[in-house]
């Protein structure tokens, strides 16, 4: 079978069933909606193993490197002479492993919320969300060009709006979706201007096509984006940096990242897939995307490495004090995100491009371990009705599954071999080992912190003290809630056996993988130091955590309250821009205009009684406004200018 | 002999079909029965019937036998070009008209809103296809003047009257300045026609008064800052069916003229109305937003996003290229969509209702759920939010902008897109996601408000994800 045959398909299904489930699901498929998103999404998966399984091993390889193959592309417009925008569908080692990550997460998912939305009463209207997002996630990573992925990158905006506002009725779910929608949606302005100038200057919206030119140094767009500048910068860094604040916008990346936490206002296993596999590692998937342009230009990289590890320590802090278990895992997220970021950016192109694999490789094994952690935190919370770390504890015996698949998530995530999480980390510890000691050092620090943090999570839920009694009627969850776990556990102990860099390079051309067996000690013993601190402090419940949290009084405030970053945009969006400028605006339409129009009322008042009116006040000042701008105008063009 | 007559009437058809409505439509008044006591029978739902579909197949007429031709000593052109702007105005009033129903079932002067309104629009045509100084000036005023009556359709209302007295002050204000700065155009360069302008320019400091002189008659036209100030008052005061077709309908025709003229008769002094266009843009980008945001009336809101709005198709036509005038026609069509949607859902919640106030429409989706997604997807392609057709007109406009290489001015544009997605979204969320007690009751729409709304829904699917549609006027572009 060809690709162009089927490939379409994958995409398409998620459509079909949103457009199903969308206009007819409630009332007439109601409670079997949530299998209809199954079957397609089903199906989806299927195709997509289908797919890697040939790609990677049948027909992809060609004279030993992974060709990039377009099984369908439609010129869908002609914008001018020289610039066209095409839909289509693009294959190569990156777009073939997102897909696989993003639908068999996304089925994931979707089995497990069969269970846990139970009852709900917008039920199908959850399915089909659900399916939205996919097919507008599915459409984001096979896409052949910029134009397509921007087009993608606001639908899944959209969908994981309408997600995260699902439970509309809860004021703080709204305000949450509403902040997500914004902040993102700001970065993607400057993705769109970057978009913007990518095709005016590169000459093209076609990744390949734009990769080509810019990569090669005789064409004269790379001369003129290298050579024309504004404001200082090179035209080439500013559609770079323009283009990686949209990534960094929806990858949740330090400065844009406060809408992530909030983002857990959402029904828990949409958690598990917009904020642990898909759309926030879009970020680190655009960047591997254009990576060769990326490459050549290493201010933009030193941007990328800074973003991205200032986001993995930070947000690594903020988790250690947080008591919310979503909010833990949105910053962990966020922290492991900022990894993949860094790994980016130290990465060589060609040759030294361990970062770029390790990256990737992350992406891959973190989808996995992060979603089966919110999935298991859905569970819990589903037993316990609560998020808060308080109301849980000595949940093991009875939660079994819940508890075993979430130990094995948690030290994946620590990176404690032989799990997924270990050797992908390993990869981008080595990358920063060799590139720069700086971040590496931080790396290892950050690396601990998270293996002190998720144990802190563990053992607050399933030890600590004695199970409180929850009154639950449906015990652990379905069949359908337990199998997802169990699915993506199996994946979190064999994904990091995956030779990664065989499959993912930064030139397609497949490497040998090597492991460094005496270079993993440090990190690995740090680990398990830090999982030993946590279980001496929150394996019982004892009084120290509080006292070590009161000797560092003023950092761990700092901390509990996320370095003040969101009161930070609250200041200068309440006050610096409501009072600097909207209200002025106000205060001038108010006072200035109407006052103005009182004036002249009162200044024609002995010409006659009517204009004292202000409406007669009010044509004049309009006339007056209109002259004086023809005046401006002429002034301006004529003896000024 | 038959075949001159035959083309003249070819070259004029839009016109002349235009003329005929207009006479079946009075003929019907005249011939109206009156009851026992001398008033007139109440027989508006026949009328609206037959307006209807007399538009309904004016428009349809708008797409056979488009010929090409000059007439009247060449100042007066047909192109397919024209043919198709006329037909995309013929479409908007039409989608109007439809909307009006509600409004206009327990109307007294039903027919007379009617020969008014038509005779805007012959007056847009006649702008359209001028291809001289004069005939630009009479169809500019015919399309004025029986707005501002239309403006008092509200009869009993004093804002509406007040409303339309400020708009015949204001345009006659405009009108005479722009008469100035014609004649003394006509004093440098000796003619009028649009053909003979080109080589007459000589880029002097009197011809780029007179320029700007245009320029401000067509931003007082499109509602462009400075010269915007009626805009606000008017479109408050005015019946919502008016305020439809006098932000869309009639600021589209004069912006289809603008980028003609701009593009083509003044393309000589290009660097200085690419300044001049680029300063309006900006102002008039930040100045809409700036007080659209801080709007509670939705009717208000819309009247300053609109002029936002124009801000945007500025950029747009600052591009100075084919893809400038092609995405400016392009976003028209998309804007005349998306604008009478949301516009429609609000004239007929206001005509039934009363209620204008965005609290208003607090928890509207639990009562009219239909009514709630159209105005979401409605404001969503204000917004420029993809997949909607507002995202593909929007992006067009930058790029075309961008291609000029004036980048400090998309990326202003770019910012005000962030400034409006909010107050788009603020009534999005009132109608979604607040509770209200009271909430506006379920409307049971008519036949022909529905239809109207159902079109605009369509188009604004449609006009983006099929590119035909651009590509079709950039053929249209390219044929000149």
């Amino acid at each position: 079978m060809n690709y162009a045959n089927y490939i379409y398909l994958i995409p398409l299904l998620p459509l079909l069933s949103f457009l199903l489930l969308g206009f007819f699901g409630r009332k007439y498929v109601g409670a079997a909606s949530g299998w209809v998103g199954v079957l397609s999404l089903g199906t989806s998966a299927l195709l997509s193993v289908y797919t890697a399984f040939r790609y990677f091993f049948v027909d992809g390889l060609m004279d030993g490197k992974y060709q990039t193959i377009i099984p369908v592309k439609i010129e869908w417009l002609r914008f001018s002479e020289t610039l066209s925008i095409d839909m289509g569908i693009l294959l190569d080692p990156v777009s073939v492993m997102m897909l696989v990550v993003v639908t068999f997460v996304s089925l994931m998912v979707h089995l497990f919320s069969i269970g846990y939305m139970k009852g709900e009463e917008r039920y199908a209207t959850y399915f089909s969300y659900l399916s939205l997002f996919t097919f507008s996630m599915l459409g984001l990573v096979l896409s052949t060009n910029i134009f397509q992925i921007y087009m993608f990158w606001e639908l899944v905006g959209v969908s994981s709006y309408l997600l995260i506002g699902y439970y509309f009725t809860k004021p703080s779910a709204v305000k949450a979706s509403k902040k997500a929608f914004i902040v993102t949606r700001f970065a993607d302005l400057g993705f769109l201007i970057g978009i913007l100038i990518l095709g005016f200057s590169g000459g093209s919206f076609d990744f390949a096509t734009l990769i080509a030119t810019l990569t090669n140094t005789q064409s004269p767009e790379l001369t003129t984006m290298i050579s024309s500048s504004f404001l200082g910068i090179t035209l080439l860094s500013w559609a770079l940096t323009l283009v990686f604040i949209g990534g960094a916008g929806k990858s949740a990346m330090f400065p844009l990242h406060i809408w992530l936490p909030d983002a857990m206002e959402g029904p828990t296993p949409v958690s598990a897939l917009i904020h642990a596999a898909t759309m926030v590692v879009a970020g680190v998937y655009l960047v591997a995307r254009m990576f060769p342009v990326f490459a050549l230009d290493p201010a933009v990289m030193q941007l990328i490495t800074i973003t991205g590890i200032t986001s993995a320590v930070l947000a690594a802090i903020i988790a250690c004090t947080q008591t919310d278990i979503k909010r833990v895992l949105a910053y962990s997220t966020m922290s492991q995100i900022g990894y993949m970021m860094f790994a980016m950016g130290i990465s060589g192109y060609a040759f030294n491009d361990t970062g770029y694999t390790g990256s990737l490789f992350h992406l891959f094994t973190h989808a996995f371990f992060k979603s089966l952690l919110f999935l298991g935190a859905g569970a819990v919370i589903h037993y316990v009705h609560s998020n808060e770390m308080k109301d849980m504890g000595g949940l093991r015996k009875t939660m079994p599954i819940t508890h075993i698949t979430f130990l094995l998530a948690c030290l994946a995530i620590a990176g404690i071999p032989p799990l997924a999480g270990f050797f992908s980390k390993e990869e981008i510890l080595l990358a920063a080992w060799e590139s720069n000691k700086t971040v590496y050092f931080m790396a290892l620090g950050t690396s601990a912190l998270t293996a002190f943090y998720m144990f802190r999570l563990y053992f607050s839920i399933f030890w600590s003290k004695e199970a409180a009694h929850h009154d639950n009627h449906h015990g652990e969850g379905t069949f359908t809630m337990k199998l997802p776990l169990l699915l993506l556990a199996g994946c979190t102990i064999g994904a990091g056996l995956i030779p990664f860099s065989n499959f993912v390079t930064s030139n397609n051309i497949p490497e040998k993988m090597e492991l460094h067996l005496l270079f993993s000690i440090a990190p690995v013993l740090l680990a398990v130091l830090a999982i030993g601190i946590a279980a001496i402090l929150y394996k019982n419940e004892n009084d120290k955590p509080d006292k070590i949290a009161s000797s560092m009084n003023a950092l761990y405030r700092t901390a509990l309250n996320k370095f003040y970053i969101d009161e930070i945009y609250l200041f200068i969006t309440k006050k610096i821009i409501f009072n600097l400028i909207a209200k002025p605006a106000a205060w001038i339409d108010r006072n200035i205009v109407d006052g103005l129009m009182n004036l002249l009322g009162n200044a024609t008042i002995i010409v006659s009684d009517e204009a004292k009116s202000v409406q007669s006040g009010k044509v004049q000042w309009y006339a007056l406004a209109f002259l004086g701008g023809i005046l401006i105008l002429t002034v301006a063009f004529i003896y000024l200018y | 002999m038959t075949d001159q007559l035959i083309d003249f009437f070819l070259l004029m058809k839009s016109e002349l079909l235009l003329l005929a409505v207009i006479f079946i439509m009075l003929f019907m008044n005249i011939t109206a029965k009156e009851n026992a006591d001398g008033t007139p029978v109440d027989n508006n739902h026949s009328i609206l019937v037959t307006a209807n579909i007399l538009l309904l197949l004016n428009f349809l007429a708008g797409f056979f036998m488009n010929t090409s031709g000059n007439l009247f000593g060449d100042s007066f052109t047909s192109t397919e070009l024209t043919a198709f702007q006329k037909n995309i105005l013929n479409l908007g009033t039409l989608l109007v008209s439809l909307q009006s129903y509600t409004w206009l079932k327990t109307h007294k002067h039903v027919m007379e809103f009617y020969m008014l309104l038509l005779a805007t629009l012959l007056g847009m045509f006649l702008m359209i296809s001028s291809q001289h100084m004069l005939l630009f000036y009479l169809g500019l005023e015919l399309s004025t003047i029986p707005l501002a009556a239309l403006v008092n359709f509200d009869l009993e209302k004093k804002k509406s009257a007040e409303a339309a007295m400020k708009m015949i002050m204001m345009s006659a204000f405009s009108s005479a300045l722009l008469l100035f700065g014609i004649s003394l155009f006509y004093g440098t360069m000796g003619t009028l026609h649009f053909q003979e302008i080109p080589a007459a320019l000589n880029g002097s400091d009197l011809q780029l008064y007179c320029l700007i002189l245009l320029i401000a008659a067509f931003g007082f036209k499109i509602s462009a800052v400075p010269f915007h100030f009626w805009t606000a008052d008017v479109y408050e005061g005015a019946p919502v069916p008016v305020t439809s077709y006098l932000s869309v309908i009639s600021k589209g025709s004069i912006l289809f003229v603008m980028t003609t003229v701009l593009y083509n008769v003044f393309a000589g002094m290009g660097v200085e109305w690419y300044l001049i266009i680029c300063v309006l843009a900006v102002a008039t980008m930040i100045t809409g937003n700036i007080f659209a945001v801080r709007q509670q009336n939705l009717k208000r809101l819309l009247a300053f996003s609109s002029i936002a709005q124009v801000g945007f198709i500025l950029v747009g036509m600052s591009g100075q290229n084919t893809e400038g005038a092609v995405s400016v026609t392009y976003f028209i069509i998309i804007y005349i969509f998306s604008n009478l949607a949301a516009l429609g859902v609000i004239s007929v919640v206001s005509a039934l209702t009363g209620k204008e106030k965005i609290s208003d429409y607090k928890g509207f989706y639990k009562t009219n759920p239909m009514l709630s997604w159209i105005l979401a997807i409605a404001l969503f392609s204000l917004a420029g939010i993809p997949p909607t057709s507002g995202f593909f007109g929007k992006f067009f406009l930058l790029l075309a902008g961008a291609g000029n290489g004036n980048y400090t001015l998309v990326i202003i544009a770019a910012l005000n897109m962030i400034v409006s997605l909010y107050y788009y979204l603020k009534i999005v969320k009132a109608v979604f996601m607040d509770a209200n007690e009271e909430p506006i009751p379920t409307i049971n729409l008519a036949f022909f408000p529905k239809a109207g709304l159902l079109i605009c829904l369509i188009g604004i699917i449609v006009t983006g994800l099929a590119s035909g549609s651009y590509n079709y006027i950039q053929e249209l572009f390219a044929s000149l």
